[in-house]
């Protein structure tokens, strides 16, 4: 069952060098129990399309489309209908653990706060799903760490404490945005490993929004490729990494140090000024003049393998 | 918490500060049963008599003890400057949180209207209001409270714009939290040590400006013995009694710098660069 389903989805900001254009057309659909990997570079929009999910982009942002949650239309909801979804049924788990949680506040506070917000659990029975909450993305000895300050956990546990704060409602979609940023390697892979196991015990969906590959083969079921502001590429994982067809995947990809570490030409447009077309046109080895004028339609070119370019018209 | 009582117990100076006013609050409250005689009883036998053994400092014009008023006179300013420092702390840390947090045409009107406030000497406005109220202590109570909020409004306004970009506000804003929770329960515990440090120095400041009310006739109203109404009896026999005015003076200027003392010790104690420094 289509448990999100984001329809012509367009973001902009208004500056003062002109519009930033940082989501473009965007259409995407997330399965129940689906894990969805967004990758893309720096400065794509992947972290704006997913602030735009939860309504949290500030008021001048200027935001199309239809981003249906269960059939209902978020951008359509109120303040306070979307209060209830913030949390309860979509949680977003942030990239930086160490600033995204108060340092004034104990951990045991911050984690029962969607309890409280959402059950309408009083404080002390709050405490209680806290420990178990705890427990489960294994922090050692709960019921003393829930008295300690974000600034005395390790930045593995702060982050493994940051999923358990999302995952506190059991909402039935995540946001994760780069939940592996910051971290090394080895507290990185028990941390893909935490995400694993609780993704695929329970129904619950997730976004993962990154741009490190390993991570995303690690978790994701299927993987979008965004290049600024707009998906160039939709593929089931093992398809995508055997078969990539867009020439931007197949060059990220072959940046890989696995695989040749080649770098690719050029850098990232600005979403400020970016090219017309196809936006990967100045980058791209097989342009042609056709690239330069229009923008390339997404087709489908095999089951569940959607591309944007013109070479598989 | 606990290591911002250690640091102060490391400062001589405020912990000094902090024993005094301890000490001040402790026959502030016990004055009904420490004081040798009541303070507004007059005994026209013993006028204007200097220390002795009766009279430890020694006695008024109309031969009221000079030690059971300042005793009491403890009591009022202590009681009456707690009063203030609550209620513009209150006042401050609210206007502060909602101009921040909110911006736009409040913040501006609300900034301005401290911009306008702070633009005179406090005492000047709290003459006015006073003056306007007529004289009595409450009056007082009232034209401090309603000048002196500014300062904590600024200090708060401040520190809200700043904590509200952080990003653990958008982490609880993507949990759910309504606009009111976040500013009460995630900014307001980020900005409230500078307003500490500010109601402590402020407690010093804010006694002294009762007494200097009182003293111009605006404060408590004899026979009441606050500590400037005091100074302004014992005037006309400054030279012939001294001591009307020495004690009462003395008072003033023990309880300002001990509450400064302390002030000054909770800033270095609140304030992590100074943290560093003494851990080396």
């Amino acid at each position: 069952m289509t448990l999100l389903s984001i329809q012509n989805l367009k973001v902009h900001f208004h500056t003062e060098d002109g519009a930033v254009r940082a989501v473009n057309d965007v259409d995407l659909v997330i399965e129940e129990g689906e894990t969805l990997g967004l990758i893309g570079e720096t400065g794509c929009g992947k972290t704006v399309l997913g602030l735009s999910i939860l309504r949290l982009l500030s008021e001048n942002t200027k935001v199309e489309g239809k981003i249906l949650y269960k059939g209902k239309d978020l951008l359509k909801l109120n303040e306070g209908e979307m209060r209830k979804i913030r949390g309860k049924e979509i949680a977003m788990i942030f990239q930086n653990p160490l600033t995204s949680m108060n340092p004034v506040l104990t951990i045991g506070t911050q984690i029962s706060e969607p309890f409280e917000l959402h059950q309408g659990l009083k404080k002390k029975d709050a405490i209680q799903k806290v420990i178990a909450i705890l427990k489960l993305v294994r922090i050692p000895s709960p019921s003393e760490r829930i008295n300690e300050y974000p600034h005395e956990f390790s930045g593995g546990m702060r982050q493994r404490a940051m999923i358990a704060m999302g995952l506190a409602c059991e909402p039935s979609l995540i946001l994760a945005d780069e939940p592996t940023k910051g971290l090394d390697v080895t507290i990185q892979a028990q941390v893909v490993d935490l995400m694993k196991e609780l993704t695929t015990n329970s129904k619950t969906s997730m976004l993962l929004i990154t741009h490190d590959l390993g991570v995303a083969a690690e978790l994701c079921d299927n993987i979008a490729v965004m290049y600024p502001g707009e998906i160039v590429e939709y593929a089931d994982i093992k398809e995508l990494f055997k078969n990539p067809k867009h020439p931007y995947t197949q060059g990220f990809l072959g940046s890989l140090p696995g695989r040749g570490l080649k770098p690719m030409n050029g850098m990232s447009p600005s979403l400020i000024d970016l090219p017309e077309g196809c936006k990967f046109h100045p980058r791209c080895p097989f342009a042609r003049e056709r690239c330069k004028n229009k923008r390339p339609e997404m087709v489908e070119i095999g089951k569940k393998h959607f591309v944007r370019c013109f070479l598989y018209d | 918490m606990m290591s911002i009582v250690q640091q102060l117990k490391k400062d001589k100076i405020a912990m000094i500060g902090a024993v005094i006013i301890l000490f001040l609050a402790g026959i502030a409250i016990l004055a009904p049963h420490i004081t040798p005689y009541d303070p507004i009883e007059l005994d026209l036998e013993n006028r204007l008599s200097s220390s002795d053994v009766n009279h430890l400092m020694g006695t008024d014009n109309l031969g009221r003890d000079v030690l059971s008023r300042v005793i009491y006179g403890a009591r009022i300013s202590l009681s009456m400057a707690t009063v203030v420092v609550v209620i513009v702390m209150l006042l401050g840390i609210a206007m502060g949180t909602i101009a921040g947090y909110l911006g736009g045409i409040i913040d501006g009107t609300i900034m301005r209207v401290v911009d306008v406030l702070l633009a005179f000497p406090n005492i000047i406005l709290a003459l006015v209001i006073a003056g306007i109220l007529g004289p009595s202590l409450t009056n007082v109570m009232i034209a401090l409270s309603a000048i002196w909020w500014v300062g904590y409004a600024r200090i708060i306004r401040g520190s809200v714009l700043s904590v509200k970009e952080k990003e653990f506000v958008e982490a609880a804003r993507a949990m759910g939290c309504s606009d009111t929770h976040i500013a009460i329960r995630h900014i307001l515990p980020n900005v409230l040590s500078p307003v500490i440090v500010l109601a402590t120095l402020d407690m010093g400041h804010i006694i002294l400006s009762i007494a200097a009310l009182s003293f111009l006739g605006l404060g408590a109203q004899p026979p009441i013995p606050e500590w400037g109404t005091m100074l302004n009896e014992g005037r006309p026999f400054m030279e012939t009694a001294p001591h009307l005015m020495i004690f009462p003076g003395l008072m003033i200027m023990v309880v300002v710098l001990a509450f400064n003392f302390l002030g000054d010790g909770l800033r270095d104690a609140l304030d992590p660069r100074m943290k560093e420094v003494m851990m080396k």
